[in-house]
């Protein structure tokens, strides 16, 4: 067993590079990491991490780079593989299978057993072991994991680790499902590991966390790192702000806002939430102008947006759009009343992936080229066709496939079906995730034009520089609550930020 | 999450640039290629197994009559798998089919049904065997849709439920159809085809129009296709399952009439194991599993490439235990195929 902090030197990557066509995920990522220590991995969303953890898992292959394992160059082909080195990862999306009990799942993969009978006893017997020393001895062994906390399920994820003799843990953003309690407890289980001698990798958001718990930092950004191995206890978190957001990369937003073209409210939103999910948020947008709300994954943003179109039904509060209260809960109400929402994952709330363009451009709309029923295939088409044209759709041929499209240009097509519609309130959810440099702009230019003439846009974006850019005003959500509200140029990207690091760690 | 999303759509982005023929404006946009090339194969297949008649039964094969029984055969079976391919297409499973025409039979033809019908029309039977299909897939629709069960489950008790009642209200006799309007109605021949042949391919057609040209169908296909993204678009969903099941047992209504006038009688053991060979046919046909995807003329082919081949092992006094055989190769066969074609169309 190794000892702690200031021990061997673990794992080095260097010049890890991945291009996926048309896209680099990672363009150059340098990582130490020594036995021992809790090494925080910090970036933005889309800074690489999730493509760096796996990498290192060997869920993907590296383009090019180097990487080294106690001083070898080794490559990792495979899950199985990285395993076996005893690097071992902990997904947000716990990988445990509810229905088996603890034990079951410590040995999934790699059950105890000679000639195809498992040794039950054994596997109990050292599961009991393993969570012991994860200081969790009264985790009953044979109880089910679907009936476990998600804190408890996190230790079971832990436990399998260590029975692949992990020397290094990969723990994915694991405060995020808990609360300040189980954290505190995560916390000493994190330093008892590494007290252990194992290495954990530990990825958050939230860099209060990150202060208490880490040994060294890594920062990526833009598939970068662009600092590395920074003591925590000598690093501020200003500057840990800054080289997380950094401004290398000056983006076009369009344009100057129009702002309000009238001082009637399109979209009011009253005193609206959903009990222990988001508290009460009320706001207005007007027409031309575009709201953006900013926060973390999971503070809440995309929960509001999606109230307000009426996909959750609010336990309290009213939406209204010119002034008409919409149905609680009814996406039909808030369609016909003129409201579009362009869904956070395009692909599995958005779009019809095996039918052609313009049937996912006029999927709202379809019914309305039908007469008694039967559809106007070609009036359909054409309508679709010159939204198409209008947004600069590639390839322009609507009949076409949308699943041979670019991230950029599903986008477009998600934009072209509320344009059709004609809706005056827009919801955008991440408009640009997925989106490559070039096609962001485009979309920029979009929406600005679309506020010109005279939507409402409400927009949601973990990008925070994408909702100062674009938004007229913004409104900071943590933890489900609006912690913020105020034009855009009276904020900037670190207020920004302090205030939902503030909000996240209550 | 991003980073995932975003290599999602970049692997994606490169492959159009090495299928440049893809931009012809063709009118086979995506689905109709894969069911165009699919149909192929199995028009192909029901060919070879024509061929296959002729050669071992000759003119006992090609006989007129013997084509009609062939015929009359996939009627029954036929308008079952049509009901099932919009359930199908719609992202669900219907396996009550076969039950409930059962039950559809046997109610059609009780003394007090069959009482009414003898004072006022025949028709009461048709609409009665109608209804009673109709009432049932609502309720599947209804149990799917609003209760949350999934159509697997939901189906399933409506098979075991159907069978039930259906002997319960016949005492598990078979109820021979007295009524004469009924039998003179759909016991003949029009212009050498019989009647029921006829009501297949009327069915077929009107099927044919309602999932590709209609609204309804385009719902049916958007709802299997991605059914968040169909709800987020405003489409009411759970109202739309109700329809589409609804309309399956509506088939199975129509299928009891059928099967009526071929045995001139109710039973509660009509359309036993009926829920399986639909699904085969539809499956075959070239109907995602998965929804999103329906085709009715390959539901057709389907069901009669297996009515064909029943008919050259029956002719040739063949086992019919080498038959279920061959069918079941059939149905892996064509699905392979299948998974082949839908490779190749996502590129």
């Amino acid at each position: 067993m190794v000892t702690q902090s200031g021990g061997s030197q673990l794992l080095s990557m260097r010049g890890i590079i991945k291009h996926f066509p048309g896209a680099k995920a990672l363009d150059g990522v340098d990582l130490d990491i020594r036995a021992g220590e809790v090494h925080c991995l910090l970036g933005q969303n889309g800074a690489g991490k999730s493509t760096l953890i796996k990498v290192l898992s060997g869920a993907h292959q590296p383009t090019d780079g180097e990487i080294l394992w106690k001083g070898d160059p080794v490559s990792i082909p495979t899950t199985m593989a990285a395993l076996r080195l005893g690097i071992a990862t902990m997904y947000q999306e716990l990988d445990v299978v509810d229905g088996l009990s603890v034990a079951e799942n410590v040995f999934l993969g790699h059950e105890l057993s000679s000639g195809g009978v498992l040794h039950r006893a054994t596997a109990l017997e050292r599961t009991r072991e393993l969570l012991k020393r994860l200081g969790h001895p009264e985790i009953p062994a044979q109880r089910e994991v679907g009936r476990l906390s998600a804190a408890g399920k996190q230790i079971v994820s832990m436990a399998r680790a260590l029975s692949h003799e992990a020397q290094l843990i990969i723990m994915d953003e694991p405060s995020a499902v808990l609360d300040p309690e189980e954290v505190e407890n995560l916390f000493r289980v994190v330093h008892s590991l590494r007290d252990q001698g194992v290495a954990v990798v530990y990825i958050s958001h939230r860099l209060e966390e990150i202060r208490r718990i880490g040994d060294r930092i890594t920062v990526l950004k833009d598939g970068r790192t662009v600092a590395t191995s920074l003591e925590v206890a000598d690093t501020p978190t200003r500057e840990l702000i800054s080289l997380m957001t950094g401004h290398e990369v000056t983006t076009n937003f369009g344009g100057e806002a129009s702002g309000a073209l009238s001082d009637e409210p399109l979209l009011e939103v009253d005193g609206l939430s959903i009990e222990g999910v988001f508290e009460p948020v009320s706001f207005v947008v007007r027409p031309g102008e575009v709201v953006g709300l900013a926060g973390l994954v999971g503070a809440g943003r995309s929960e509001i947006l999606e109230t307000v179109y009426g996909a959750r039904r609010a336990t309290a509060g009213e939406v209204r759009v010119k002034g008409k209260k919409l149905r609680r809960g009814s996406i039909d109400d808030a369609v016909s009343h003129g409201i579009g929402l362009a869904p956070e994952e395009r692909k599995s709330q958005g779009l019809l992936l095996d039918e052609p363009i313009y049937r996912n451009i006029t999927l709202s709309t379809f019914a309305r080229f039908a007469r008694s029923g039967l559809l106007n295939e070609r009036a359909e088409k054409a309508a679709a066709q010159e939204q198409a044209e209008s947004l600069h759709l590639s390839p322009a041929n609507v009949q076409r496939n949308i699943r041979t499209l670019s991230g950029g240009n599903q986008q477009k097509a998600m934009l072209a079906r509320w344009l059709v519609h004609g809706c005056e309130v827009l919801l955008l959810d991440e408009p640009t995730r997925g989106v490559d440099v070039g096609a962001r702009a485009e979309i920029y230019a979009l929406v600005r034009a679309l506020s010109r003439q005279g939507t409402a846009v409400l927009m949601v974006s973990s990008e925070i520089e994408e909702v100062l850019g674009l938004a007229d005003r913004v409104l900071v959500v943590a933890d489900g609550r609006v912690v913020h509200t105020g034009p855009s140029e009276d904020i900037d990207e670190h207020q920004v930020l302090d205030l939902v690091m503030e909000g996240a760690h209550r | 999450m991003s980073e995932t999303t975003a290599t999602d759509s970049a692997t994606e982005t490169p492959r159009r640039d090495l299928s440049p023929d893809e931009d012809k404006p063709t009118k086979t946009a995506t689905g109709s290629k894969l069911s165009l090339g699919h149909s192929l194969g199995l028009i192909l297949a029901l060919g070879a197994l024509i061929v296959l008649g002729i050669i071992t039964g000759g003119d006992r094969f090609l006989s007129v009559d013997n084509l009609m029984v062939i015929l009359q055969q996939a009627a029954v079976i036929g308008v079952i798998s049509i009901g099932v391919t919009f359930v199908i297409t719609s992202g669900g499973i219907d396996l009550s089919v076969g039950s409930v025409m059962g039950l559809a039979t046997i109610w059609a033809t009780t003394l007090g049904t069959q009482a009414i019908a003898m004072d006022v029309h025949w028709s009461i039977m048709v609409f009665t065997a109608v209804g009673v299909g109709a009432a049932a897939g609502l309720l599947n629709g209804v149990i799917i849709a609003y209760g949350r069960v999934v159509p697997f489950i939901a189906t399933l008790a409506m098979l075991v439920a159907a069978r039930g009642f259906a002997e319960l209200i016949s005492g598990r006799q078979t109820q021979i159809i007295t009524v004469p309007g009924f039998t003179s109605a759909f016991r003949r021949d029009i212009l050498g085809i019989p009647v029921i042949v006829w009501m297949f391919l009327l069915v077929a057609v009107a099927a044919w129009f309602l999932l590709n040209r209609t609204t309804f169908g385009r719902r049916t296909i958007a709802v299997g296709g991605n059914p968040e993204a169909a709800r987020l678009a405003g489409i009411k969903v759970k109202r739309h399952l109700v329809m589409v099941y609804a309309l399956a047992g509506l088939c199975a209504g129509i299928g009891a009439v059928m099967m009526l006038s071929r045995t001139t009688s109710g039973s509660s053991t009509h359309g036993y194991l009926y829920e399986l060979d639909a699904i085969a046919a539809v499956v075959v046909g070239g109907t995602l599993l998965a929804g999103g995807r329906g085709t009715i003329f390959g539901t057709v082919l389907g069901v009669l490439v297996f009515q064909v081949l029943r008919n050259v092992f029956v002719q040739n006094n063949l086992d019919s235990s080498v038959q279920a055989l061959v069918t079941g190769a059939i149905i892996v066969g064509a699905v392979l195929l299948q998974q082949r074609f839908s490779s190749h169309s996502k590129t």
